[in-house]
């Protein structure tokens, strides 16, 4: 099967254009030709690289047409940057030719690794919290970075084990990949929440003590509800369901710590009609709106504010 | 991908025993792998076994829904948790999934009876393929309207990227249709039939052929000389219609242009 590499692509007319401080949405097929049919008011769509690296055709005329509309957002799922094994050089090529075709404004990644030996587990897989593995993860951003010459988020993962192995808190250890990396964070605030549930802490606490001063970009999504082996909740990032009213709280937060941010939603399974998608993201604009009036009110004279 | 040195040889890697747990479920969950108190947690191991094996399972679906309207869900369930376990994802690009498939099929015992599946199984790879083929041009017949008699029989063509042509013993076209449905009158295993995929625009067109159509076209596919390839099908089919096989080359945009000198492959 042809690969984006073998593609001789039509360019798409476009300048690289920043993500603004909105709510965007996850992009998917079914929902593209009523999203250019009603030119939906969306600040920005994201995409997952690796449904773009065929040679062409319907993907990547799709991606093209909304690229011409919309700023885009690009984002892996499978480099594996937590693995062990170096960086699978064709996967980072074919990353390289979307990002330069498409010219998104952002390009992100996660804390997980997906591929071992040969094989891809077509899942996020976590990772022990060790030196041996942070200074891995480093080289590994870094390497990215080099070959795209640009600086890339890293997203903080949903987990439902812990290593015991683990010597360092994911927050302590998402901030060093960011400071010796020099990489940008993605903030996934469902994936907090899923987290500590799962593992019974704050997640207050966990937004409070981490460095949300290298967040250039948040993600919003729904999870599924199970128990774990001692009946106690065990939450699933399913990304199938609305965003629930935790994490909306969570999100206002974190906004109340770093002031607007471009917000997507993500929703990946049981996949909506792009209405009810649509009307998720405009909960995110209206508290991003919230957000921005109470930060210029902060920022003016008391009595001007009254 | 060549296997990469683990940096630092004191740290156990944690990569290879995660991993083959997750496709194996009578292989134990390795060491250190707990919940937040330290205690052992298959439950929540099983998250990630059931996130990987249901996804590759729905994937497989979405691959091959023909054969799974064939065989109904039990049925192919239990075929792709086999292939599954011996034929993981080898790339994170998950539309290459699925690959091995048509030959798994080949070779799996309780599917002997049931041959045509493999050529199903090939069409609905084909059938992808052609979805993200790289776009290139399409001959057009008016291309070929200057052209003297004597030479258009010399004349070869280069087949656009997106095309696959399969020639089969048995209802391929047929079976591959159901993917909308299956219909009430089945399918007749005795009719041999072949069936082109081409991609003139955005969409895929699956084209049912005759025998004598998929031994013509698959021939001219090969790069064969009109002349050759028309010689070779009326040999078995002197009926054939060779003007009428063109066309539909030409209709559904089997061919690249003649002049442009890219695209191919």
């Amino acid at each position: 099967m042809q690969t984006i590499l073998e593609a001789n692509l039509p360019k798409a007319r476009c300048e690289q254009r920043p993500i603004p401080a909105r709510a965007g949405v996850g992009l998917k097929p079914e929902h593209v030709a009523e999203i250019l049919e009603s030119e939906a008011d969306v600040g920005f769509f994201e995409v997952h690289a690796e449904n773009y690296m065929g040679a062409g055709g319907m993907p990547h005329a799709q991606l093209r047409a909304i690229r011409e509309q919309y700023p885009l957002s690009l984002h892996g799922v499978g480099m594996s940057i937590g693995g062990e094994r170096p960086i699978d050089k064709d996967h980072l090529a074919r990353f390289k030719t979307i990002a330069e075709h498409y010219r998104p404004g952002l390009v992100s990644e996660h804390l997980a690794w997906s591929t071992h030996d040969d094989v891809f587990y077509n899942d996020l897989l976590p990772v022990p919290y060790t030196n041996a593995v942070l200074n891995r993860i480093v080289e590994h951003v870094d390497e990215v970075q080099n070959a795209l010459g640009r600086q890339m988020l890293i997203e903080n993962p949903s987990t439902y084990v812990t290593f015991s192995q683990s010597s360092w808190s994911e927050v302590d250890f998402m901030a060093e990949i960011a400071r010796r990396s020099g990489c940008g964070l993605l903030f996934d605030v469902n994936n907090v929440f899923v987290s500590a549930t799962n593992h019974g802490y704050s997640p207050r606490d966990y937004i409070l003590a981490y460095p949300l001063h290298l967040v250039q970009e948040i993600h919003l999504a729904g999870h599924a509800a199970d128990e774990d082996d001692k009946g106690r909740p065990l939450l699933i990032d399913a990304h199938d369901r609305e965003v629930c009213n935790d994490v909306w709280e969570l999100y206002r937060l974190v906004l109340s710590r770093t002031g607007p941010l471009p917000s997507l939603v993500e929703w990946d399974n049981d996949v909506p009609q792009w209405p009810v998608l649509l009307a998720q993201a405009q909960i995110a604009d209206e508290i991003l709106g919230r957000n921005l009036k109470n930060n210029m009110r902060s920022q003016m004279p008391l009595e001007a504010a009254q | 991908m060549t296997a990469g040195q683990i940096q630092n040889p004191t740290e156990a890697g944690f990569n290879s025993g995660f991993g083959a747990a997750l496709l194996d479920p009578d292989i134990a969950i390795p060491d250190g792998i707990t919940d937040a108190q330290g205690d052992v947690a298959p439950k929540r191991f099983g998250v990630y076994r059931n996130n990987v094996v249901v996804g590759l399972m729905e994937a497989l679906k979405a691959a091959f829904p023909s054969i799974l309207v064939i065989l109904g869900e039990d049925n192919f369930s239990r075929v792709a948790r086999n292939f599954i376990a011996l034929h993981p994802p080898r790339s994170p690009m998950m539309q290459h999934y699925g690959g091995e498939f048509p030959q798994f099929v080949a070779g799996f015992a309780p599917l002997k009876n049931a041959g045509y599946l493999v050529d199903v199984a090939r069409a609905e790879r084909a059938f992808l393929a052609a979805w993200h083929a790289a776009d290139a041009p399409l001959l057009d017949g008016n291309e070929l309207a200057g052209i003297a008699p004597e030479q258009t029989i010399a004349l070869s063509f280069r087949k656009h990227p997106a095309t696959t042509i399969i020639s089969s013993l048995f209802p391929v076209a047929d079976l591959f249709a159901f993917r909308n449905g299956r219909p009430e009158s089945g399918a007749d295993l005795q009719k041999a039939q072949g069936i082109a995929f081409t991609r003139p625009g955005l969409e895929v067109i699956a084209t049912t052929l005759t025998s004598g159509e998929a031994h013509f076209l698959s021939t001219l596919a090969l790069g064969e000389s009109l002349g050759e390839a028309a010689g070779a099908v009326l040999e078995e089919h002197p009926d054939f219609d060779i003007s009428a096989a063109f066309a539909t080359a030409i209709n559904t945009g089997m061919f690249l242009p003649i002049s442009t000198p890219n695209g191919d492959e």
